[in-house]
């Protein structure tokens, strides 16, 4: 529905074009399917081939793994505080490397030698479905991590300071996914958009820097998304005096 | 979609995005002049400074997104479009 979507004559780029698959009375967006397998397969690998034989001296791939396990520790170490942070490491580690990896993989892929028969391939955050999964996801650990490890005192977060916070921290609850996902979601749609618009507007050279400037801008999106879902569980497993 | 409502939704899409640039405008500049003045006072905390103004310019720029957000679904997927 809307407009026909704009297509510009070197970097077509569709919004609200996609490849539907039925299944069941759901109507699902397949390409973002696609490249998530695709992208979700190259991880794997890599974490498989970087782990497969182990040596006391990392090197290649494995020293490479060394050091995203170490940034992510201290990641998760500084926002949940040492006790439980092992507990949660994983998570905030998957989170991390799905959202950098598709963020760059959508960009540095050249998606378009594959032709699809409407929409197409891109990075799988530019699209609402994921990343408001992503941040349910979010919810949902933070709600677990304070429940699990606090019990039904989880609750005294909520009245913590004052009892007029509690508005506000039932209000939070709402509005954290909906930022986190709309603020994904927005800002790697909106790199495609401006690569688009100058690709679209002066075909040489110009675009090059913004594209840099896309790809830092998605590694910054990849690092507070983790940092905030970080800093949320956290905040519902510390203890209050 | 009939053609009020196809401009209504243009124009309110352009003030979305050009509204919604004015304050994270204001607050990066202001965030820009403080790390600015951190790096004259303490030239070897540049590091650090510089991290925490990449992360805090994310955070306010995720705002102007938010706008935008707003105008890409009036144009693409407008939900008054009969």
């Amino acid at each position: 529905m809307g407009f026909t979507p704009f297509i510009f004559p070197f970097a077509e780029l569709e919004v609200g074009q996609h490849l539907y698959w039925q299944l069941g009375n759901i109507r699902i967006h397949g390409q973002v399917f696609l490249t998530s397998w695709l992208l979700i397969g190259a991880l794997l690998t890599l974490v498989v081939v970087g782990t497969k034989k182990m040596e006391r001296d990392p090197k290649g791939v494995q020293n490479l793994l060394e050091f995203l396990w170490d940034y992510i520790r201290d990641l998760a170490r500084t926002q949940i505080g040492e006790k439980v942070y092992r507990d949660w490491m994983p998570f905030i580690g998957t989170l991390f490397l799905f959202i950098f990896v598709s963020n760059w993989g959508g960009a540095l892929v050249p998606w378009r030698l594959i032709r699809l028969p409407s929409g197409e391939l891109g990075a799988p955050t530019a699209d609402i479905n994921t990343t408001v999964a992503l941040a349910l996801l979010v919810s949902l650990s933070y709600f677990y991590a304070g429940l699990s490890n606090k019990g039904l005192r989880y609750f005294e977060y909520y009245v913590h300071p004052t009892p007029i916070m509690l508005p506000f921290k039932i209000v939070e609850d709402f509005t954290k996914p909906l930022s986190l996902s709309f603020r994904l979601f927005g800002n790697i749609l909106a790199d495609e958009l401006v690569v688009a618009v100058l690709v679209f507007l002066v075909p040489l050279v110009l675009p090059v820097p913004v594209m840099f400037l896309g790809l830092f801008t998605s590694a910054i999106q990849a690092l507070i998304f983790a940092t905030l879902a970080a800093y949320y569980i956290g905040e519902a497993v510390e203890e209050h005096h | 979609m009939d053609s009020i409502t196809t401009a209504a939704s243009v124009v309110a899409a352009g003030l979305a995005v050009g509204l919604g640039a004015i304050g994270p405008g204001i607050g990066q500049g202001s965030a820009a002049q403080g790390a600015v003045e951190g790096i004259a006072r303490q030239p070897e905390a540049e590091g650090k400074i510089r991290g925490t103004l990449l992360l805090s310019f994310a955070f306010m720029e995720s705002l102007t997104i938010y706008g935008l957000v707003v105008a890409l679904v009036l144009l693409f997927a407008n939900p008054f479009a009969g």
